[in-house]
């Protein structure tokens, strides 16, 4: 029996003694070694135990592992099995998740230190880290929706982690009920899937989409009722809005979940189901269309940010985009390649803002920085790394993974087409420009800060530092392990469109040619003194305010869903609802038994001889009616 | 109208006379004899009956009055007397205090 419960269930201990003991029973020095040990050592116990796996599954010649816990419920002779299901599709996902994982929570025992609730923060990244880990081994959809909403749940108190300050409380409420609405999608289609095929597990649903005759469902709906959830959990249009909030949370939390974990749930879903999406076409071509315009304006918007951290946001909701492209159109594999090198290039790229912002006291605007890379190398090294693979050159990681996607949206033949191609190249273009946009204002150029910051600058210690140099390392060379191919027997690439085979070198080289376009962009408009950038910016002011607002769409859903809802909450279910038809009742009895009582009460007038007189007359009454009646 | 129904008008009449007394006078202790006076015509019209029937039940039921009247008595005139000793007064609407 292999031991795939135990990787899940490390992360657990580790969020009940963090959470339990250790922010009750110790305080200061010593319960925070404790919390540290624990923190990052179960974390890490879950990596070796996932390579132990990883290795398991190798000797097996690949044939899935699986492990059921016990039986949940049975309906109807339908058992709910908690099973864990290890395939090389899991085996890549766990191990990103708890080797990311761990190596942010190694980040964050420096980011950290100085935080009053460091045994609450690591207790909750660990709960996280145990219900990913679920949603990563469900064999059943049920498991992986128990991990769906569960890291949904460490999502929304780890963003109001510093649930003083309103603004960032609203934020992680913001998160929790966009996701909702993605999860009504989500459970939807789970019960459709569960009423035509009688069962959730994964692997099942996928043999019955593949076999012919399939079920008696069709696929674009279950297709796109799954992908409703995805749009939530993976921020893609139109619920892509909480994701950019999301960043009032802690960084190496931002970096972790809303980057490299968490959001890709949707992603790994997509493939995971991809007997369904492969019988799917509508369904699939809404996913790649919605993928590469969320992509697109997920782009132009971080063009125009100042936050250093909305612009890594929105860099997020724009590569997630590129994986639902990738497997909008078949590539499903390729889309778990770009899901795993964006998880290295993104965390480093998150977790060296998180030490921009360390060394800079708390500053995120980026039109306060500048010149940063001699006070800062290591974090510079790593962060121009980082930002080299997402623009995707040679022969970093995000070069290899983005160049398998532009040719899948050119040539599949499940979907691709030039217009998608052309789409994502802009946005391909538009990645490296705004990307090395953030690393001159950031690192280059001339100094921009106030004094009293610029007599603080400082490297973060060896902890985090050690941390983005692994990270960077892994942007480099991640490229080269080839995941679609690894993952080819279980998730194979669709065909390519004949006319169009001659199109691979080309393109390489267009998507080469477009990094460094960007590049050469962002230096010419940002190097040196910036005033070209000035200027440009003086002459587009009306497109420089759109994009700032992020094309006011937070605005535009206040009005369309916000204060209607306020409203109808106000008017019809408060005032009408609840205090006319359920208080009014409720007053409207007691009012009438005072009323009747008050009436009633005027008959004891305390007279003795009044009652005796009542008495007679009941008496007469009695009398008279019996002698009509008798 | 033979010996019976003498005896009946006679019993209505001192039951009707004692429901008068209790609607219509004041004093609290006439209110008590007027209820006496109830409770004999009933007395009366239970021997009455007795008699007619030739059955010993009406008669025996007559001295569950007499003692029940009697121990009504016991506890209603030291209550009179409290409340007069209290207000001093024997008037009924003096003691109008349970006015709802």
């Amino acid at each position: 029996m292999p031991e795939l419960a135990a990787i899940a269930l490390a992360p657990l201990a580790g969020f009940l003694l963090n959470g339990l003991l250790a922010t009750r029973l110790f305080a200061h020095r010593r319960g925070h070694r404790f919390v540290t040990l624990v923190g990052c050592g179960l974390p890490i116990a879950a990596f070796a135990l996932t390579l132990k796996a990883f290795a398991d599954l190798a000797a097996g010649g690949y044939a899935p592992l699986s492990q059921t816990l016990y039986t949940w419920i049975a309906i109807g002779g339908v058992p709910f099995e908690v099973s864990f299901w290890f395939d090389r599709l899991t085996a890549v996902m766990a191990l990103i998740v708890t080797g990311v994982g761990s190596l942010i929570h190694v980040y964050s025992v420096g980011y950290m230190k100085d935080d009053e609730s460091y045994a609450r923060y690591f207790a909750y990244l660990n709960l996280f880290l145990f219900f990913m880990l679920l949603l990563v081994l469900g064999r059943s959809l049920l498991v992986l929706f128990v991990g769906w909403e569960g890291v949904g749940l460490a999502s929304y108190l780890l963003i109001g982690f510093w649930f003083s300050d309103p603004e960032k409380a609203a934020a992680g409420k913001k998160a929790f009920v966009v996701n909702r609405i993605g999860d009504a999608g989500f459970l939807l289609g789970m019960f459709v899937l569960y009423a035509t095929l009688g069962t959730l597990d994964m692997d099942r649903i996928n043999a019955a989409f593949l076999a012919s005759p399939g079920p008696a469902v069709s696929a674009t709906l279950v297709g796109i009722l799954l992908f409703v959830g995805a749009t939530g959990k993976s921020a893609q249009i139109p619920l892509y809005v909480w994701l950019p909030d999301a960043m009032a949370g802690p960084t190496p939390v931002s970096a972790l979940i809303h980057a490299a974990t968490m959001v890709t749930a949707g992603v790994y879903m997509v493939a995971r189901l991809s007997g369904i999406y492969v019988n799917a076409e509508g369904a699939s071509q809404l996913v790649a269309w919605i993928g590469v315009l969320t992509a697109f304006f997920a782009a132009t918007i971080a063009v125009a940010q100042h936050d250093i951290k909305k612009v890594l946001a929105y860099s997020t909701v724009s590569q997630l985009g590129f994986m639902f492209l990738a497997a909008g159109v078949g590539a499903y594999g390729v889309a778990v390649f770009h899901l795993y090198t964006h998880a290295f290039f993104k965390a480093c790229l998150f977790l060296g803002a998180g030490s921009v912002i360390h060394a800079l006291s708390g500053e995120q605007d980026i039109r306060k920085m500048g010149g940063l890379a001699r006070r800062i190398p290591v974090t510079f090294a790593t962060f121009a790394v980082a930002t080299a693979a997402i623009a995707g050159l040679p022969p970093l990681s995000g070069f290899f993974s983005k160049d398998e996607i532009l040719w899948f949206a050119y040539a599949s033949e499940r979907g691709g087409s030039p217009w998608l191609f052309a789409i994502a190249a802009l946005t391909a273009l538009m990645t490296a420009f705004y990307m090395f946009r953030l690393l001159w204002l950031v690192f280059l150029g001339r100094s921009r800060l106030d004094h009293h910051a610029a007599a603080h600058v400082h490297e973060s210690p060896p902890s985090m530092t050690g941390v983005l140099v692994v990270l960077a390392i892994l942007s480099a060379a991640g490229g080269f392990l080839s995941i679609p191919h690894v993952l080819e027997p279980l998730l194979p690439l669709p065909g390519i469109v004949a006319e169009r085979a001659g199109g691979h070198v080309p393109i390489v080289v267009l998507s080469v040619a477009l990094g460094l376009a960007g590049l050469a962009g962002a230096w010419w408009l940002f190097g040196g003194a910036g005033e070209r950038a000035a200027r440009l910016d003086g002459r587009a002011q009306g497109l420089r305010r759109l994009l700032e607002g992020k094309y006011f769409v937070d605005e535009f859903y206040e009005r369309l869903v916000g204060r209607p809802l306020v409203w109808v909450s106000e008017h019809v279910f408060l005032r009408l609802g609840d205090r006319a038809v359920i208080d009014g009742t409720l007053h409207g009895l007691a009012g009438l038994a005072q009323r009747t009582a008050a009436l009633m009460g005027r008959v004891q007038t305390g007279h003795l001889h009044f009652y005796a007189f009542l008495a007679l007359a009941g008496l007469v009454g009695a009398l008279a009616w019996s002698w009509r009646h008798g | 109208m033979d010996k019976t129904q003498a005896l009946l008008v006679l019993a209505l009449a001192l039951f009707s006379l004692g429901l008068a007394g209790v609607v219509v006078r004041r004093n609290l202790l006439v209110m008590l004899m007027s209820m006496e006076l109830m409770l004999n015509g009933v007395n009366l019209s239970l021997v009455t009956f007795a008699n007619q029937m030739g059955a010993a039940e009406g008669a025996v039921l007559v001295f569950l009055i007499f003692v029940v009247a009697a121990a009504e008595i016991a506890i209603a005139i030291p209550i009179v007397l409290l409340l007069a000793r209290r207000r001093h007064t024997l008037d009924a609407d003096a003691y109008a205090d349970l006015k709802g």
